[in-house]
């Protein structure tokens, strides 16, 4: 099982051909207390960079992309009733959505955990 | 920070609190402390919240001859309220008008009180609209009543139900101030001008002292276990429940104060007399009603709907309105939203779809404030509209 990060602070989690998406730990400080996640509809085909889901905060809706292509297989619907979740557990319960992955190879563009980590440093 | 944003005098106090800090209006400015927009905004609700809003523009117009007549009958030409009938110490909302009858900005008028400033005139502007509201008003008053813009001054506000307990140990009076007026005086070697307002539809007060005063007089206050830094986050959140217009999104130049809902800040006299820019729309839209007006909106689920939301007439699909503020309200615990509709969809528990992503989301017309107005009125001075 390994976690890749996109530089918009979504990870990928797989394990087998099944990825588990959502957003960094980092990520959900920026956007704060979380109100909202829409998720999409189970069975949908996302390429790699679609919207995959939208999540709000007080302020404001960010969209969640795909890091990798594949069909959506299920989504966290836990989400719904309790989006704070989001900010209390991210790398864990706190998930969005699961897809096929349908090109291994797009998962070496993304960051592995510790070039992820290097990256958000050069933040500040 | 951006090179060119203007910063207030709280600058570095915001930065050791641990605020985020992203630019507004121009400034750099708190969008939210450690404790989130959430708790922020919940706390301001229960105990009492401590806003910087020093951005916001403070001027004042003085008269030559010393009279508020002279100086109430140039700004009456500028704006719909009846400036004239104020009473020493009293305080009121109004806008700024162009010829259209749309809304330049809108403002808190004060009647200041106080030795040796006879008839002055106090003004808090937008932040945004502040050079072009200063230029307006030199361009348009006349020659014997002078526009003086403080550079020098801070605002804070301290807003919620603890508000009058915390200001009160500094300054017993303010316990006994009536919403809307204000009070001169010092608390320690800091002079202040108190107004019982703010922006928030709790009771609160806003603070208006020099700039090397604030520092102190924002620790003194934060001294108190009730009080908490409070970010732009939550003022907004706090505004949006409380059904409060944010100029540049939920009113502007193509609005007039009757499509807006804010023909309670437009005294009778004045109304009737007219005499201010774009009266006849005014008047006309008074007697035969705006063609859209603002409403509350309370989406059924659980998405908010943002400001630009586009709003749908379920039975026909057509485009009715458009949200003009929306977000998620903390003490509702679900979204909010204001926005426009055509007059005939403007009743309460009206049906709508709000377009959110694609998606007709099912709303209805709500009434407003979302969260009750909490404002300190004892019953002989409520002022009649």
């Amino acid at each position: 099982m390994t976690t890749y990060f996109t530089k918009d602070h979504e990870y990928i989690r797989v394990s087998g051909d099944t990825g588990t998406i959502g957003i960094s730990d980092y990520a959900q400080a920026q956007l704060g207390d979380v109100v909202y996640v829409d998720l999409p509809a189970t069975g949908k085909t996302l390429k790699q960079g679609d919207e995959a889901a939208v999540v709000e905060s007080v302020k404001a809706a960010s969209e969640v992309y795909a890091p990798v292509s594949g069909e959506v297989v299920e989504v966290n619907s836990a989400l719904t009733d309790a989006p704070s979740t989001v900010n209390e557990s991210p790398l864990d319960k706190g998930w969005f959505l699961k897809i096929k992955v349908a090109n291994n190879n797009e998962l070496n563009e993304l960051m592995d955990e510790a070039a992820y980590q290097s990256y958000v440093k050069s933040l500040g | 920070m951006q090179a060119d944003l203007k910063t207030t005098s709280l600058n570095d106090t915001h930065i050791k609190l641990g605020a985020k800090m992203v630019p507004f209006a121009g400034y750099n400015m708190p969008v939210q402390y450690p404790m989130g927009v959430m708790q922020e905004h919940l706390w301001t609700r229960e105990r009492a919240g401590l806003f910087d809003v020093s951005h916001m523009g403070q001027c004042f117009l003085i008269p030559d001859d010393g009279k508020h007549e002279t100086a109430a009958r140039a700004l009456e030409m500028l704006v719909p309220a009846d400036i004239l009938n104020m009473k020493p110490h009293q305080q009121r909302y109004t806008q700024f008008l162009n010829k259209d009858g749309g809304i330049l900005d809108d403002l808190m008028v004060t009647r200041t009180a106080y030795e040796g400033h006879d008839g002055w005139l106090y003004l808090v502007v937008n932040a945004g609209c502040k050079d072009a509201d200063y230029a307006h008003l030199e361009k348009n008053l006349p020659p014997n009543v002078k526009l003086k813009v403080s550079e020098q001054l801070a605002l804070i506000a301290l807003q919620g139900p603890k508000a009058a307990s915390v200001l009160s140990k500094l300054v017993p009076q303010v316990s006994s101030m009536p919403f809307m007026t204000y009070y001169a005086t010092k608390i320690a070697d800091m002079m202040v001008h108190i107004s019982r307002s703010g922006y928030t539809g709790e009771d609160g007060f806003e603070i208006s002292v020099h700039d090397k005063d604030v520092v102190k007089l924002w620790n003194m206050l934060l001294e108190n276990p009730d009080v908490k830094p409070i970010g732009l986050g939550a003022r907004d959140s706090l505004r949006l429940e409380a059904g409060l217009c944010l100029y540049g999104h939920d009113i502007d130049e193509t609005t007039s104060p009757v499509e807006a809902g804010l023909v309670w800040s437009m005294q009778k006299r004045r109304r009737i007399e007219g005499g201010f820019p774009g009266a006849a729309r005014i008047q006309k839209e008074l007697k035969d009603g705006a063609s859209r007006v603002r409403v509350g909106i309370q989406p059924e689920g659980r998405a908010p709907a943002r400001e630009g939301t586009e709003i749908v007439d379920p039975a026909t699909n057509k485009v009715i309105g458009k949200v003009t503020s929306g977000g998620f309200g903390p003490s509702i615990n679900g979204p909010v939203a204001m926005g426009y509709v055509e007059k005939d969809f403007a009743t309460n528990d009206t049906a709508l779809h709000l377009m959110v992503r694609g998606k007709a989301l099912p709303a209805k017309i709500a009434n407003m404030p979302f969260a009750p107005h909490r404002y300190f009125k004892p019953e002989k001075f409520k002022e009649s509209a």
